[in-house]
């Protein structure tokens, strides 16, 4: 048994390229064009907009435990800029929630 | 760092014009230190990645490879998911291709602080740009801090600690069972939360973002992938657009 298969390892080299592709091609593009004050704007909105998109659907699927935790965490965020302490707090609590209430 | 913390929206512009932008090995510690708790939440999937690459019949090295080179951790996941024998390529790179469409958007999010950087240092930090630390970053800069090399120091924490897990992941295997018997699954939630306090600028915020919850919710359940993330965060860009006039 090979430690790998050139198809696999030219799959993953193409992958790596794409994947470049699209990290720099934002920063590539804006050097093409311009933008108005207006489009600024809306492209200040975007990281925010992002984050609360991929937190969103995380939110929905979960339960009460979650919903806990995660407010847990924004107070905790809020008051002491501390990701670690965020993450302790997070976790801890999802972990003891979900054993606090029965599956069902 | 606390001096920067009452940034507001009418000087933003003209503050990251006029101030100069540094790419020290400063910058870059702060950058690594700064990430180290995240790189370890995400050294966490990053195991996960290592077993199911595994399961899927990558090898170790497949593995490693796919991590050290792409780092970029739901397109890994998917496209161990689609990997079967013969590989199928095309599926692969396509899905690759179009799950990672919003660091289009983000890199662009970046690009008034690095068009201040030389090409080599913006497009050489650019490659090590995830989800976590892209975040970390906007806020670090937002916040009117000048270090440039703090996404490349950022993302370097994260390329370590992803690579690490992946090799233990493929080489251990079955270890982790169940990601959400140690709420390892609530740790990138978590993160994600942490930074989206940060970007909280009062109730202007509320309309766009609410955009996009609710696109990104309808998106999660019509559309397949991660195309709900690119068109949810779209949407917060296109209410705050037409809340401009």
């Amino acid at each position: 048994m090979s430690d790998f298969s050139l198809l696999a390892v030219t799959v993953i080299l193409g992958m790596s390229v794409v994947t470049y592709a699209t990290k720099a091609g934002g920063l590539w593009i804006l050097d093409q064009i311009e933008l108005s004050e207006q489009a600024h704007a809306g492209l200040e909105a975007l990281p925010g907009g992002i984050i609360v998109a991929i937190l969103a659907p995380q939110l929905v699927q979960g339960g009460p435990p979650e919903w806990a935790a995660a407010l847990l965490v924004v107070v905790v965020a809020h008051r002491t800029d501390s990701i670690l302490l965020a993450l302790v707090v997070g976790v801890g609590s999802v972990l003891l929630l979900r054993g606090a209430v029965p599956l069902g | 760092m606390t001096e920067y913390r009452e940034g507001t929206q009418r000087t933003a512009a003209d503050e990251q014009d006029r101030q100069e932008l540094t790419f020290s090995v400063t910058g870059l510690y702060r950058g690594y230190v700064t990430c180290v708790p995240i790189a370890i939440g995400v050294a966490g999937y990053g195991v996960l990645f290592g077993v199911l690459a595994r399961q899927a019949g990558l090898t170790t090295l497949e593995a490693t490879l796919m991590s050290a080179t792409v780092l970029a951790g739901a397109a890994q996941l998917i496209a161990v998911e689609l990997w079967s024998s013969p590989v199928p390529a095309l599926a692969i790179l396509v899905t690759t291709f179009v799950v990672n469409l919003r660091y289009v958007l983000m890199g662009a999010a970046l690009r008034p602080w690095f068009r201040k950087l030389s090409p080599l240092q913006a497009y050489g930090s650019v490659f090590f740009t995830a989800d976590e630390n892209w975040a970390l970053t906007m806020k670090e800069l937002r916040e009117g801090s000048n270090h440039g090399a703090f996404l490349l120091g950022s993302g370097l924490a994260i390329w370590m600690f992803w690579v690490a897990a992946t090799i233990v992941g493929a080489t251990a295997g079955g270890v982790i069972d169940d990601p959400s018997a140690y709420g390892l699954d609530f740790v990138l939630t978590t993160v994600f939360l942490t930074l989206v306090v940060g970007f909280w600028d009062g109730t202007e915020t509320v309309l766009p973002w609410s955009g996009a919850a609710v696109t990104a919710i309808v998106g999660a359940l019509w559309l397949p992938g991660r195309w709900y993330i690119l068109f949810g965060g779209l949407a917060a860009s296109i209410v705050k657009v037409i809340q401009y006039e």
